[in-house]
């Protein structure tokens, strides 16, 4: 097959990206001040949009256990509060959430395909995907070869993407950027057209192994690739910003940016995550806030 | 031409404008103006809040050795700028003798605490005697983020006497100084700035305590308030704030500019005691075995 006629040249080209009017339009967002009924809605919101996360090498079942039991508990002295979205583990820990969250509606999102490097051999990624689907994950979060794109093989990337999503089958398929790698705006953009044509469901900004992660620049260009493929074909795709989202205010950000990109029909958990270890915590400390009107002390609330 | 000064507050080792935007006019006993000084606001008090406790980390292990170091050094900056603290003195009423003299103590006191910072623990801590086989200690821990309301009537002599204890202690601190003599209090951030303290162990707000000591008082990221000569309402309204997390609320009617107005007392005040209870192998045995 030469590159005429495979599935990757029917990616459209997109307009480069002007990055001085991303960031003013992006600074617009974060001049909203939010307060009262509002808050207390977004807050709730970003809560039940969290993809609560332990990737850590020294990840033992007992964490992930714990994890799995605050993604339900959020804070119990508080009625009325929703759970999480889902739980983000390593393939060998999916069994064990697996069996600590039975037959919650929190959804298991495994990483895989070498997460974080995607420095591993082909068959290592299909299996490593494979692996996580049959241990019971509902979603695969799968990093993409950078090394292969930066060398300019773009093919490979997009194949690749493809084949994971093969595996997937209806099985929601989140594909990470690493956007802290990719430099430049032009390629984070060039990297979600080619996530969203190979058939990813989200794309997602980072592993959260790599600074700079999720900044409101990198969401808004990714954000805008997914509106012009929905303008294009009338298909919606999710977006998970990951790493570096720590308080509340940040995510709230994030919540007005996406209603003002993509419209109201994004905002529920099927279609918008946080990727976060440390947001929740904040983001019930504002809540109790709102609620008692007094300022909250990190001692009161389970440890994340 | 004179121009007045406008104090700034102190955050996080910063110097920020209160974040609410508004401001006061200090005047003199006469009723001209002397000084444009920050009316803070209850954000101010949280980002205090937030800027104290994150340093109590570090602060609280340090070495005692290091507490005292830095507390020396405070004196000394503050020894190198008396004639400004003197100035402000007779600004804010005092006289030229008055002033000279508050300065010198004030030097004093820090001196005074700075050689505490590192013998407090043995007096405050034990070993117990107990009838088992546990080798059973008491030691001293700092209490956490300490909110300090500055005696109304004194400028300097009055914050020094109660910030010190505090800091010495390993706690750090949120202080709401004098709302009718504010300068000193924040010319001794200026010092304070200068002399290796860790950016948010001392936060200095200016402002109406009415306004923002609820706000302090209910905090649950706060551990303890120390009021000095506040009124009855005052301390009524503090303590019942206090009830939630069940901060320790000290009230002293202290004359500060009195020499024996310091003492470990005040350290104690802001310590908890831990005690550990350590098994030991002999048992039944005759001798002590530590």
């Amino acid at each position: 097959m030469t590159a005429q006629n495979t599935p990757y040249s029917t990616i459209p080209t997109s307009p480069t990206i002007d990055k001085v009017g991303v960031e003013e339009r992006v600074a617009r967002f974060q001049t909203r001040s939010i307060k009262g009924p509002a808050k207390m809605q977004g807050l709730s919101m970003v809560l039940s949009m969290i993809d609560l996360t332990t990737l850590e090498g020294k990840d033992t079942p007992n964490k992930v256990r714990q994890m799995c039991y605050k993604a339900q508990h959020l804070h119990d002295v508080q009625e009325g509060l929703p759970t999480v979205a889902a739980v983000c583990v390593y393939p060998s820990m999916v069994a064990v959430a697996r069996e600590a969250l039975k037959d919650s509606s929190i959804k298991i999102a495994s990483v895989s395909t070498a997460f974080p490097s995607g420095q591993a051999p082909f068959e290592v990624k299909k299996m490593d995907t494979q692996f996580a689907i049959e241990s019971g994950a509902d979603e695969i979060d799968m990093v993409i070869s950078r090394g292969k794109f930066f060398a300019g093989e773009h093919n490979f990337v997009f194949d690749e993407i493809a084949a994971v999503k093969e595996i997937c089958g209806s099985k929601r398929l989140k594909v990470i950027l690493e956007t802290g790698e990719l430099a430049s705006l032009d390629q984070v953009r060039r990297a979600s057209d080619i996530a969203i044509h190979a058939g990813a469901d989200f794309i997602k900004t980072s592993t959260g192994k790599i600074q700079p992660a999720a900044t409101m620049q990198v969401t808004y260009t990714m954000l805008m690739a997914i509106r012009d493929h929905f303008d294009r074909t009338g298909k919606m795709v999710g977006m998970k910003p990951a790493g570096g989202i720590s308080t509340s205010k940040l995510a709230l950000h994030n919540l007005v940016m996406v209603k003002e990109i993509l419209g109201d029909a994004w905002l529920s958990n099927e279609w918008f995550r946080f990727g976060a270890s440390s947001l929740a915590n904040d983001v019930l400390m504002q809540y109790m806030k709102q609620v008692t009107g007094k300022y909250q002390s990190v001692d009161y609330f389970t440890i994340d | 031409m004179n121009i007045l000064k406008t104090y700034k507050i102190y955050i996080g080792g910063q110097f920020p404008r209160t974040e609410s935007g508004r401001t006061y006019v200090v005047k003199n006993s006469s009723g001209d103006p002397i000084a444009n000084v920050c009316q803070s606001s209850k954000k101010d008090i949280r980002n205090a809040v937030q800027a104290a406790r994150k340093a109590f980390g570090t602060w609280s292990e340090r070495s005692a050795f290091n507490r005292g170091q830095i507390l020396y050094r405070m004196a000394e900056m503050l020894d190198g700028r008396k004639a400004q603290f003197i100035e402000e003195l007779m600004q804010q009423g005092s006289s030229a003798d008055a002033a000279a003299q508050e300065i010198e103590r004030s030097i004093d006191r820090i001196v005074y605490y700075a050689g505490w910072c590192d013998k407090y623990q043995q007096l405050l801590s034990a070993v117990n005697p107990v009838n088992s086989s546990h080798f059973n200690f008491s030691v001293s821990e700092s209490t956490g983020v300490v909110g300090i309301v500055a005696d109304e009537a004194s400028s300097l002599i009055g914050i020094i006497s109660q910030l010190m204890p505090v800091i010495a202690g390993g706690n750090t601190a949120v202080l709401i100084a004098s709302e009718s003599l504010p300068l000193c209090s924040i010319s001794f951030a200026e010092v304070l700035e200068t002399s290796d303290l860790p950016a948010g162990v001392v936060n200095i707000l200016t402002g109406s305590a009415d306004e923002m000591l609820p706000t302090l008082a209910e905090h649950m990221d706060v551990n303890a308030l120390f009021l000095s000569n506040a009124s009855k309402e005052m301390v009524k309204s503090t303590q019942l704030a206090a009830v939630d997390n069940l901060k320790r609320v000290l009230v002293l009617n202290e004359d500060w500019t009195d020499e024996s107005a310091q003492g470990i007392r005040f350290i104690s005040c802001f310590q908890e005691i831990k005690t550990t209870w350590h098994p030991i192998e002999q048992i039944g045995g005759a001798t002590s075995t530590y």
